[in-house]
């Protein structure tokens, strides 16, 4: 029988922190520096695929993501020299998926060659508006015509293009976010992400909402109507979810993604990247240094970048593995929820079937339609003592 | 033992924040009754609470020495009294321990509501008043104008008013010399058989039960054995002393005089303020006149908000309760709420200090459920009883009718926002009885029903006067009214701890205002969820809260698994915040919330 991790498979997240500016919604780990020092990062990256790779020997890697922060500002030599070392590390299998996300932007366009070169296979783009006030709004740097520009020269050099999406900004109406999403609909390769607008704490908008100056926002019922519109547009124009966000052509949906919501193993590595590995059938949380200065100070004068594990146990793992996969359209297994938890969550399942929520089908737990929308809700139900 | 003609008694009148513990604090420190380094603000108030919110809830008794100008030292004894209505009966008490007050009137304010009901009881007591006009070193002080005030509202003479800063300092010896020349002598008979009033006790972890008395006849020692004359206790007395305002011992006290003993009685509950005490042998058969038992007026439950802290909850009130004779408690088991206690208080003030001490002495979370009126409820039997939760009202068909008990309300408030006080007056079912003005301050009277007031009128008034108003009041009596029970159901449930006495016209409206405020107050739940006020088995009104529609994290990565299951982790422990009823959780706060109304 395969371990449990082994039915999510195994890849590798890789954190480059640094952005050109800051934007307004963002609660990432990112940061705006004046000068960076890549050759210094990438030996930094390159010991860390060393320590990691030697604690996971001979595990067959599905995918490298390159996430950030803004990874298209790394030099396409060092994403190379980087993939040189994952790909000697670890067996790979042939269908890899390689994705690094990018900005649209003219100067970062320029680079898409050379990643392609170095074997980036996948490019992810931060297009998150299809018009330019909105755009300034959300503290992007690009307008739409470059974002557009951009993302021609991306379809010419990769297979796979993804773009982002929010909506739900500040004014903005249903009929507009229906025609937006048409339009995106019709430029889309193979997948998009479409992110509702969240005001998190710690952001230029947490901060501007807490002041009470964050206003129009749509409330609770105009978000819903467009989370329903979204689903039935993209649905009906050939991108169903597979995920509470995302949105992809049958076949093309995310690999890397897919080992998070599966809950499969992925290693982290970079300031502030968390990863989950199995050693002996525990499964560890890792993490490393948050601040970019402190995780290659560390990397560099210890030659480790990770902080202490954390073990999980037996309910934290059950709880994490329904919270990454009910995202799913195809929710969870219910065998491996069961060599998880036992019968524990079957009265409440029970209850929130009943309700509509949660239904089975092949195997598989998965929440409703009606469900998704409200799945904070559902795993508050479901995990309540 | 001093001479009766060397003695002087007196206490404060004064409205909160015009000046009355820095007047006292003024006098103890002028005649060097505490050292200067020992000196701290509100030297008499000494629970937190009391200094925190500047009121003061227990008596207290300060004894000074004052070497006049006429070359004679006299004792003055000040008693510092509670200065809120719902002590109003201590307070008539610790008035009839003195014979005389001062009236400290702010001259940047004027006289207030609360300085009124105050004077009068002074009045009723056969004081002489002497008026301090204080804060004169502030710019905005009005001397002539709040001393016009005093004649034109109270109807004493205020030409000879002493101008004060206690502040500064000034005028603080014009005022020792007004209370030896102004304020009468006691009166007693040293050779009478003991008869002293007990003023006020309190429970010391030192000292037990400590009771301050008034002479009024006789003279009482140390070692003398004394009897309570309404509970019949007899106790040795351990020991006797003044306070200035830390206790000093003394052999005895003589009539005029005033101070404590300890007599290792148990508890407060056993000590009745208002009480004559006499001695077990040849003592008095008469007692003093106007002593009446303490009966709280307005009741609440009071539940811990996590069921598992009910033993300290009750291990709280136990303890506050030995403090504080005028407090009720019994258990009281609620269907929403579960354990918790039905508590009765003098009124809305005492509520909420017993309440903070609660929460803050003993660190419980508390939900508090609406304060309730005694309602006397007649049945069609002939018999009657006394209604202190609505949960309890009988079967209605049983019911002969019901009366709640009515208030007389005293507000002055200046007339730019005199209109809104009689609209929140005559919305509460007020029957105006007196509008008189002063200046340019009204005075408005008012016959209420407690059960409209006890609630949030002060805070409504506050609000609609912009915290200008003041307000008191005091009880009349039962009046027959058409009351009826409204219950709240949640989701079809009915919650007990929501259900109020209401008068029948007025019901629509406060259950149309419950259930709308509950539907903010509760959050939206997977289903919808029917929120109906109903009287008997008719409902009066309703909203729905809607079911809730989106309530999913937009983006949810493999950094955020952690983050995530932490969050679910301490909603796991919210939760436990929340009251179950049925299927739907309701958050503390909506227990007191949904009853403030906004009119």
């Amino acid at each position: 029988m395969p371990e449990d991790w082994e039915n999510g498979g195994f890849g590798l997240y890789i954190h480059w922190p640094f952005c050109q500016s800051k934007c307004p919604y963002c609660d990432f780990n990112s940061h705006v520096a004046a000068s960076i020092d890549q050759k210094r990062w990438a030996a930094a990256y390159l010991t860390e695929i060393d320590r990691v790779g030697a604690l996971t020997p001979g595990r067959v890697l599905r995918s490298v993501f390159f996430g950030g922060g803004t990874p298209s500002l790394m030099e396409p030599e060092i994403v190379g020299a980087i993939l040189d070392r994952v790909r000697a590390t670890w067996p790979t299998t042939n269908s890899i998926e390689i994705t690094l996300e990018a900005n649209p932007t003219s100067v970062e366009a320029g680079r898409f060659t050379g990643y392609r070169d170095a074997g980036v296979n996948r490019v992810s783009m931060g297009i998150q508006a299809l018009n330019d006030p909105d755009l300034r709004a959300l503290g992007r740097l690009h307008t739409v015509k470059e974002a557009y520009r951009a993302f021609d020269i991306a379809r010419g050099a990769f297979d796979r293009v993804s773009f982002d999406l929010i909506y739900a900004r500040q004014g903005q109406t249903l009929d507009a976010w229906q025609a937006e999403l048409r339009e995106a609909l019709s430029k889309a390769v193979d997948h998009l992400s479409l992110y509702q607008l969240t005001i998190e704490e710690g952001t230029a908008f947490g901060d501007r909402y807490a002041a009470g100056k964050l206003r129009n926002l749509p409330d609770d019922d105009l978000a819903a109507d467009m989370y329903e519109a979204t689903q039935d547009i993209c649905g009906e124009m050939g991108f169903p979810a597979y995920e509470v966000s995302n949105h992809a052509k049958p076949g093309s949906e995310s690999i890397h993604n897919l080992i998070y919501w599966r809950y499969g193993d992925y290693a982290g590595i970079g300031p502030g990247a968390h990863g989950r590995l199995t050693f002996g059938g525990r499964r560890f949380a890792t993490t490393t240094p948050l601040a970019p200065g402190a995780w290659l100070d560390r990397v560099e004068k210890t030659g480790t970048g990770a902080l202490p594990d954390e073990g999980l146990d037996r309910p934290d793992e059950a709880t994490e593995f329904l919270l990454m996969g009910l995202r799913l359209t195809d929710g969870v297994s219910l065998d491996r929820l069961s060599a998880l938890s036992g019968d524990r969550f079957a009265p409440r399942i029970a209850a929130l079937t009943d309700m509509g929520l949660l239904e089975q089908r092949h195997g598989h737990l998965q929440t409703t339609d009606a469900g998704r929308p409200v799945l904070n809700a559902v795993l508050r139900e479901l995990l309540s003592d | 033992m001093t001479d009766l003609s060397h003695i002087r008694n007196f206490s404060i009148v004064a409205h909160i924040d015009h000046g009355k513990s820095t007047l006292a604090d003024r006098l103890i420190q002028e005649t060097k009754t505490v050292a200067d380094r020992d000196m701290k603000a509100q030297m008499l108030d000494s629970m937190d609470i009391e200094r925190e919110r500047g009121i003061t809830i227990k008596a207290n008794t300060v004894r000074i020495e004052y070497p006049a100008q006429n070359g004679l030292t006299y004792i003055l004894n000040l008693i510092d009294t509670p200065g809120h209505v719902d002590f109003a009966y201590e307070v008539s008490r610790s008035m009839r321990a003195v014979e005389g007050s001062l009236l400290v009137v702010d001259s940047t304010q004027g006289v207030e509501a609360q300085t009124l009901a105050n004077v009068y009881q002074a009045i009723d007591a056969d004081h002489e008043v002497v008026p301090i006009l204080n804060k004169i070193d502030l710019p905005a002080s009005d001397c002539d104008r709040v001393a016009a005030q005093i004649e034109d509202v109270i109807g004493i003479d205020a030409s000879g008013a002493i101008r004060v800063s206690a502040k500064t300092g000034e005028g603080i010896i014009e005022t020792l010399e007004a209370i030896v020349h102004h304020l009468p002598a006691p009166k007693g008979d040293r050779d009478a058989p003991l008869k002293a009033m007990l003023v006020d006790s309190w429970y010391d972890s030192y000292l037990g039960v400590v009771v301050m008395i008034r002479v009024m006849d006789g003279v009482i020692r140390k070692g003398d054995r004394i009897k309570m004359m309404q509970t019949g206790a007899v106790y040795g007395v351990d020991k006797l002393a003044v306070m200035k305002p830390k206790m000093v011992d003394i052999k005895e006290l003589g009539p005029g005089e005033i101070g404590i003993f300890t007599a290792s009685i148990k508890q407060v509950r056993d000590t009745k303020v208002g009480d004559t005490i006499t001695t077990e042998k040849k003592g008095t058969d008469k007692p003093l006149p106007g002593f009446k038992p303490s009966v709280p007026v307005v009741f609440c439950g009071l539940f811990p908000v996590d069921s598992a802290e009910f033993d300290d909850l009750r291990d709280a009130i136990e303890k506050l309760a030995l403090n504080d004779a005028s407090f009720s408690f019994e258990m009281e088991t609620s269907a929403a709420l579960g354990f918790g206690f039905r508590c009765g208080f003098l009124g809305l003030l005492h509520l909420e200090v017993i309440r903070d001490r609660i929460e803050r002495e003993y660190d419980i979370e508390l939900i508090t459920t609406a304060p309730s009126v005694v309602y006397h409820i007649f049945m069609k039997d002939g018999t009657q009883r006394d209604l202190h939760n609505p949960a309890d009202m009988p079967d209605l068909t049983h019911v002969d009718h019901i009366e709640e008990p009515r208030i007389k309300a005293t507000i002055m408030v200046p007339d730019e926002y005199l209109g809104d006080v009689l609209k929140l007056c005559q919305d509460r079912r007020g029957i105006q009885m007196d509008l008189t003005y002063a200046g340019s301050r009204a005075m408005a009277v008012y016959d209420l029903p407690l059960n409209e007031v006890v609630f949030d009128f002060y805070d409504r008034l506050k609000s609609v006067t912009k915290g200008y108003a003041s307000f008191d009041y005091q009880l009349t009596g039962y009046r027959e009214d058409n009351l009826v029970k409204m219950s709240i159901l949640v989701n079809d449930e009915p919650v007990d701890a929501l259900s109020m006495m209401v008068h029948r016209d007025r019901a629509e409206l406060r259950g149309r205002a419950m259930v709308e405020k509950l539907k903010d107050l509760i959050p939206r739940h997977m289903f919808k969820i029917p929120i109906q006020a109903a009287i008997g088995g008719k409902v009066i009104a309703r909203e729905t809260l809607s079911a809730l529609r989106k309530d999913v994290t937009a983006k949810c990565y493999g950094g955020d698994a952690t983050r995530k299951r932490k969050l679910l982790d301490k909603q796991k422990a919210g939760k436990k915040k929340m009251r179950q009823f049925g299927k739907v959780d309701i958050p503390q706060e909506a227990f007191i919330s949904a009853l403030k109304m906004d009119s």
